[in-house]
């Protein structure tokens, strides 16, 4: 039944096959512990890495066997693993918490209680089963050299402005997300679509501008730094804060600016829970929150620093709303007003 | 020196049964009242987030449209946010087409059970939620379009936790109070029963270091009336214990008394007899013996009768009595030919009953030492009768002598008269007799000489006739 429910979510994702078996995009082993923890998640080892080896060097019996995975195989994998059919992990961490919740609502998860735990708020922890870890916002990049100041949208009403203003000089130079190979982006771009009225006009612009709908944060930061795309819309921040690229700026838009948090769930069947326990009592404590924070992954709070009034602020909630995201006529939906936006456009 | 008995308690205490009680009240009313608040909060619980279910069901029936003849489903989020109100518990949902295919939602959500009869509102049922206890609701909506004609059905479950955390929370509300209700209760009654207890301790006390031979009264004031009961009873039994002490005392002293000197002549006489030197003085000594040897024998008789007539006074219940049937009896039964050969007793009697309460053995003997009082002492002809004056009863006997001496009549009753002089077969022990029966049935004796001769009366209030 979860196989099957697996392959329809997986059409309706967008993929017309099923995930390869070994769709992770990157591995590592982290410490040299004879209990080995399997950790699968969407963040690079690369910004990562810090917090997992801090963990390791206190729990020395431990190591990580760390695999980064795409958001959809990756919640294609766990589904399989829920059903029985493929090993479990032991603790899978996402960014696309909407997955995250589809898998703890069907009894996929793992109960975990303690103190870290439950201190957290409730938009950022489910039923003892899914714990948000991170706090990351959606930007806005730009780059800086090529985009005059007095031009830098600081709303979307002002990026709204600019793509009518001046389509003609922006054509085929906005970038975003392609929600359909890309779990995250689909969520930032259904979140918009709950959150205001602008999301059809910003369809539109993004229409009448030929903006480019494409996968990997890497990329489309590297595009914006070297000039290829001037600007691009609902980037995760932390990727931009890592890369540290040339010449980028970084905009959280003054009207709302959503905030991810990275799911983190033990698995049903994961053979270490205790060890995947542990480590997310490290995650949330004060040394992997500033871990964390250091990798960019969890945004200063302070407003002066950040210029956001806190009602700014738009948390993704892990709760069963989140459900209707991956509901598949609503996705399908979704994806056809989508693809009309961005119908006929490719990689440049 | 009193003597401390020790009190081996039998049984258990008072406190602890009522306590027992009280508890096996409280746990029976404890598990009554939490099944009952139980229940109810089971149903309160099921009723609201029915509610919600049914709230989100009609939600997402509400944001299905028809386009191009296929039942499209615009899933609202707040159908959702509703669910959440439940913010525990997972969520399936499934919405259907005619042909039971799956237009949205989970495909392992369970359908409503068919077997019943069709009913057009929402049907609410139970089923499992991967392997989890949930609850569902499904709604049907009918389309009628040029395109598209059928039924939707919409399906829509949760898991039960809130339903639980509900129940439970309003279950302790419920019980919570009367759990400190109870405590107080058990409080209350131990407090009241050690309150109630004290005075039974303050009497076993007094009871357990009072001498044994003190039969003065307990004191009955400030005791619970349950208590007081008791008491009393106790001091009435005490006061008859008491009685019969100074009877018993009474008895062995007068035996002492009166058989001293009787005895002490029988001795003298056989003395004599054996000492006599011819046989007209030891027929003269043997003959005395005879004599005061039978008279030692009445004056027994008489002072285990008076015993016996004291020991009933306090034991034998009271019987309603004719006295001249007692009168009667004592005629009849010729005691008087014994003590008086050839002297006739007249018997005086009327036609109407003269009832009183008491004895019949006492009022016999009582009658029957005036009776022989009379023969022994007075002269004939005598006579004996009962009859009523007023509200008094006599009995009385009459004779033609002079009587007892004047200034006896105001000693009448007490226990020991005879002058060191009377013989052994004097009025003394007869008269006390009658006297301890007069005072056991609230009577008294009345003596009146007249010029016929002396009447001596036993006078006791008269029964009221029997209705």
């Amino acid at each position: 039944m979860i196989r099957l429910l697996a392959l329809l979510l997986t059409v309706a994702t967008g993929f017309t096959l099923a995930p390869p078996v070994s769709a992770q995009e990157d591995r590592a082993r982290i410490g040299n512990g004879n209990t080995v923890l399997e950790l699968r998640s969407t963040t690079d080892v690369a910004i990562i890495r810090p917090a997992l080896e801090a963990f390791v060097e206190q729990n020395p019996q431990l190591s990580i066997e760390y695999e980064q995975w795409g958001s959809n195989a990756l919640y294609a994998d766990s589904l399989a693993a829920c059903a029985g059919e493929e090993p479990s992990a032991d603790a899978v961490f996402s960014s696309a918490v909407h997955q995250m919740v589809a898998l703890v609502n069907g009894a996929c998860a793992r109960d975990y209680q303690s103190e870290a735990t439950l201190n957290l708020p409730s938009a950022r922890r489910w039923r003892n089963q899914l714990w948000g870890v991170t706090e990351e916002p959606a930007v806005i990049i730009y780059n800086s050299a090529l985009l005059a100041e007095e031009n830098v949208p600081r709303t979307r009403f002002a990026l709204l402005d600019l793509m009518r203003n001046t389509p003609l000089s922006l054509a085929g130079r906005i970038a975003t997300y392609d929600i359909e190979s890309s779990g995250l982006g689909y969520l930032f771009a259904y979140n918009d679509s709950l959150e205001a009225t602008t999301f059809g006009a910003m369809l539109e612009g993004f229409a009448r501008t030929q903006a480019v709908a494409t996968c990997c944060s890497a990329e489309i930061i590297g595009a914006v730094s070297e000039g290829r795309f001037l600007l691009a819309y609902n980037v995760l921040g932390s990727y931009v804060a890592n890369a540290a690229p040339a010449d980028v700026g970084v905009i959280l838009p003054e009207d709302y600016t959503l905030f991810l948090t990275r799911g983190y769930m033990i698995p049903r069947q994961a053979r270490q829970p205790q060890a995947a326990g542990r480590l997310l009592d490290f995650l949330l404590s004060t040394q992997g929150q500033t871990i964390l924070r250091r990798a960019g992954l969890i945004y200063a709070q302070d407003p002066e620093e950040t210029a956001l009034l806190p009602s700014a602020r738009r948390a993704i909630a892990l709760a069963p709303p989140l459900l209707v995201a991956l509901d598949r006529s609503k996705s399908a939906q979704f994806r056809t007003l989508w693809r009309t936006a961005f119908a006929a456009i490719a990689l440049p | 020196m009193a003597e401390r008995i020790a009190i081996h308690p039998q049984g258990r205490s008072l406190l602890t049964r009522v306590l027992r009680a009280v508890i096996v009240l409280l746990l029976v009313g404890g598990v009554l009242a939490a099944a009952t608040s139980w229940f109810s909060g089971r149903q309160a619980a099921r009723e609201s987030y029915d509610r919600l279910l049914l709230g989100a069901a009609s939600d997402i029936a509400e944001s299905i449209r028809i386009q191009n003849g296929e039942a499209m489903v615009d899933l609202p989020v707040s159908a959702f946010q509703l669910l959440a109100q439940a913010p525990d518990d997972r969520v399936s949902y499934a919405v259907r087409g005619p042909d039971e295919t799956l237009i949205t939602g989970f495909d392992d959500a369970p359908k409503a059970p068919t077997e019943r009869p069709r009913i057009t509102g929402p049907r609410f049922f139970d089923a499992t939620m991967q392997g989890e206890e949930a609850r569902f609701v499904e709604i049907t909506r009918r389309f009628a379009e040029r395109d598209f004609s059928g039924e939707v059905r919409v399906t829509v479950g949760q898991t039960l936790r809130a339903r639980d955390a509900m129940t439970t929370q309003l279950m302790l509300e419920a019980v919570l109070p009367m759990g400190l209700a109870g405590i107080a209760l058990l409080v209350a009654s131990v407090l009241t029963i050690r309150s109630a207890m004290r005075p039974l301790e303050a009497i076993a006390d007094d009871l357990a270091t009072r001498d044994p031979y003190d039969l003065t009264p307990m004191p009955t004031e400030n005791v619970p009336r349950e208590v007081a009961v008791i008491l009393e009873a106790m001091n009435r039994f005490m006061a008859r214990l008491d009685r019969q002490f100074d009877a018993m005392r009474n008895l062995i002293s007068d035996s002492a008394h009166q058989l001293r000197t009787p005895v002490a002549a029988i001795r003298v006489q056989a003395e004599t007899a054996l000492d006599a030197e011819d046989d007209t003085c030891r027929d003269a000594a043997l003959d005395r013996l005879v004599r005061r040897t039978r008279s030692l024998g009445t004056l027994l008789d008489q002072m285990l009768s008076r015993a016996l007539v004291i020991h009933r006074n306090d034991s034998a219940p009271r019987q309603r009595l004719d006295l001249r049937e007692v009168a009667l009896d004592i005629v009849d039964s010729r005691d008087h030919e014994a003590i008086a050969p050839g002297v006739e007793v007249g018997l005086v009697i009327g036609e109407d009953a003269v009832e009183v309460l008491a004895d019949a053995f006492s009022l016999t003997e009582a009658g029957r030492n005036l009776l022989s009082n009379a023969l022994k002492h007075g002269a004939p002809p005598v006579r004996i009768g009962a009859d009523r004056d007023g509200g008094m009863a006599r009995l009385w006997v009459e004779d033609a002598g002079p009587g007892l001496p004047p200034e006896l009549d105001g000693r009448l009753g007490e226990r020991f008269r005879r002058s060191t002089a009377s013989r052994e077969d004097s009025a003394g022990i007869g008269l006390s007799i009658v006297t301890a029966v007069a005072e056991a049935f609230d009577g008294r004796i009345e003596a009146r000489r007249s010029a016929d001769g002396f009447r001596i009366s036993l006078v006791l209030p008269a029964a009221e006739p029997e209705t």
